[in-house]
């Protein structure tokens, strides 16, 4: 179980989104999974082994490394990238449900179980409110947790059983401080891409397409992006 | 998911390149980013573990790296390839486009005699005309200045594409001027030369490429202004009627070219 796990799960995803969606998941796995895979992890490999505090005292660089860093920026990184890539999952259960009723009903129930219309357009709908929600949330949680988005190079701690306010002193903050302004920046883009994607969803409602073959119409258009 | 898949994303745009374009992705895939994985990454693995300050002061090394080194140079180019190989996405992007117009106008069957099936559309290759030669053309030129704006970061970040074996750091918390010796500093500038001058030949490529494609065009130009000139009643009524055959089975083989007027 690895990345390659997330990244086959998401492959799957590209055949019912829209354009704007596979612009998002071309985002997602370029400038975020395969950045953090190649390159940000290793910066964060051996940080608590480089933090280093001005004092002999055992134990004082445990306790001051636990209070500055509760979880570690790059492991917030990979939960976020997690959290953000499954809410597309719910429109892969979706289109699976309905072609298990087609299965069932023995008949074509819909011009194709992809198509973005009906029930599958609210799922789409909220899969991507849920991705903006997520990635607002985390950037907001990242935030809070270090006091912005800098690394500072430079720690004050007093707590036991530190014998006074001891410098400690982070490894590589430059560094690590450029990573995170990157995942920040790339967060915001994925914003800006999903709500883009809402309103175009959301303006595009109205425009009459079969979707269901007793021929009710749904009002809903064919999204179901650009290759067959 | 690795350099593998990226590999995966840019080989697919290989088939709709031009001939240097496909030298390109060699020469990216096989002198940069294998040669990153294998043999960079070993070489700067223990790049902070090594680094050393002759000062027992605790913090001092820390800090010292942290000024010498903003951006590890792996780091550097392991970003460099990523964004050197995503302007190659827009085309990628645009050949979707165009193969999902074309299944488009299949499926209302106004280009039953282009294609035999839906599958023709797929595997058939696309050529670098019109508004896809433009979208080529803009993925090459933002590659050149990827390329380039790296190269100058490095040059601005590092003073020089050479490593000193040892550096003067003289920081708070140290207490003087320490010196700091890097690990391997030899080595490390044996791949930065390699590294970079791997990044000219791309560069250099990706001109020529540029060339390649401007010459074409303007050949062509010159081919239909000549032939217009030669017999201009008759290459005019043909090349009109050539212009509605195109018209009338646009997105087939022979694209119109809708740019040079």
């Amino acid at each position: 179980m690895s990345w390659t796990f997330l990244r086959d799960l998401l492959s799957g995803v590209n055949k019912y989104s829209t354009g704007i969606g596979r612009i998002w998941l071309a985002v997602v796995f370029i400038f975020r999974l395969l950045v953090y895979i190649v390159a940000a992890e290793h910066v964060w490999k051996e940080e608590q082994k480089e933090f280093e505090c001005n004092v002999r005292q055992p134990g004082c660089e445990n306790v001051c490394f636990d209070y500055f860093f509760p979880i570690s920026q790059v492991r917030l990184w990979a939960l976020q990238l997690i959290m953000v890539s499954t809410p597309s999952l719910l429109v892969v259960l979706h289109v699976a449900y309905r072609e298990g009723r087609e299965k069932r009903h023995r008949k074509k129930l819909y011009v194709s179980p992809g198509t973005m219309g009906g029930g599958l357009w609210y799922t789409y709908l909220i899969s991507l409110m849920v991705k903006t929600g997520f990635e607002i949330g985390f950037l907001v949680l990242f935030y809070k947790l270090y006091d912005g988005f800098r690394v500072p190079y430079l720690l004050k701690c007093d707590l036991k059983p530190c014998p006074n306010t001891v410098d400690c002193f982070v490894s590589k903050p430059t560094e690590k401080t450029i990573f995170i302004l990157f995942l920040v920046v790339t967060s915001c883009l994925c914003i800006v891409l999903n709500v883009t994607e809402l309103s175009f969803l959301v303006l595009k409602k109205w425009q009459p397409i079969p979707v269901f073959l007793s021929g009710e119409s749904h009002g809903q258009r064919n999204l179901a992006g650009y290759s067959p | 998911m690795d350099w593998g898949t990226l590999h995966t994303f840019v080989g697919g745009v290989n088939k709709h390149s031009t001939s240097i374009g496909k030298v390109w992705v060699t020469v990216l895939f096989v002198f940069r980013v294998m040669i990153l994985v294998v043999a960079a990454q070993e070489v700067w693995g223990d790049e902070q573990e090594d680094f050393v300050c002759n000062t027992l002061q605790p913090g001092c090394r820390n800090v010292c790296y942290d000024h010498f080194f903003p951006v590890s140079h792996i780091r550097l180019w392991a970003l460099q390839l990523i964004f050197v190989s995503t302007p190659a996405l827009l085309v990628a992007m645009h050949v979707a486009y165009y193969r999902h117009e074309a299944a488009r106008r299949f499926r209302r069957g106004e280009t039953r005699s282009e294609f035999k099936d839906l599958e023709d559309i797929k595997r058939q290759k696309v050529r670098i005309e019109g508004s896809l030669w433009w979208t080529y053309t803009s993925s090459i030129f933002f590659r050149i200045v990827f390329e380039a704006a790296f190269m100058y970061v490095f040059y601005f970040l590092y003073n020089g594409y050479h490593l000193p074996w040892v550096l003067k750091c003289g920081i708070q918390p140290c207490p003087n001027l320490v010196d700091c010796f890097i690990s391997r500093p030899t080595e490390k500038t044996v791949f930065t030369i390699f590294m970079i001058s791997a990044s000219v030949i791309c560069m250099l490529l990706n001109v020529a490429e540029l060339c390649y494609l401007l010459l074409k065009v303007c050949f062509r130009r010159s081919k239909r202004a000549q032939t217009q000139k030669a017999a201009p009643n008759h290459a005019l009524k043909e090349s009109k009627q050539n212009e509605m055959n195109e018209l009338i089975s646009e997105g087939g083989q022979n694209a119109i070219t809708g740019f040079p007027s």
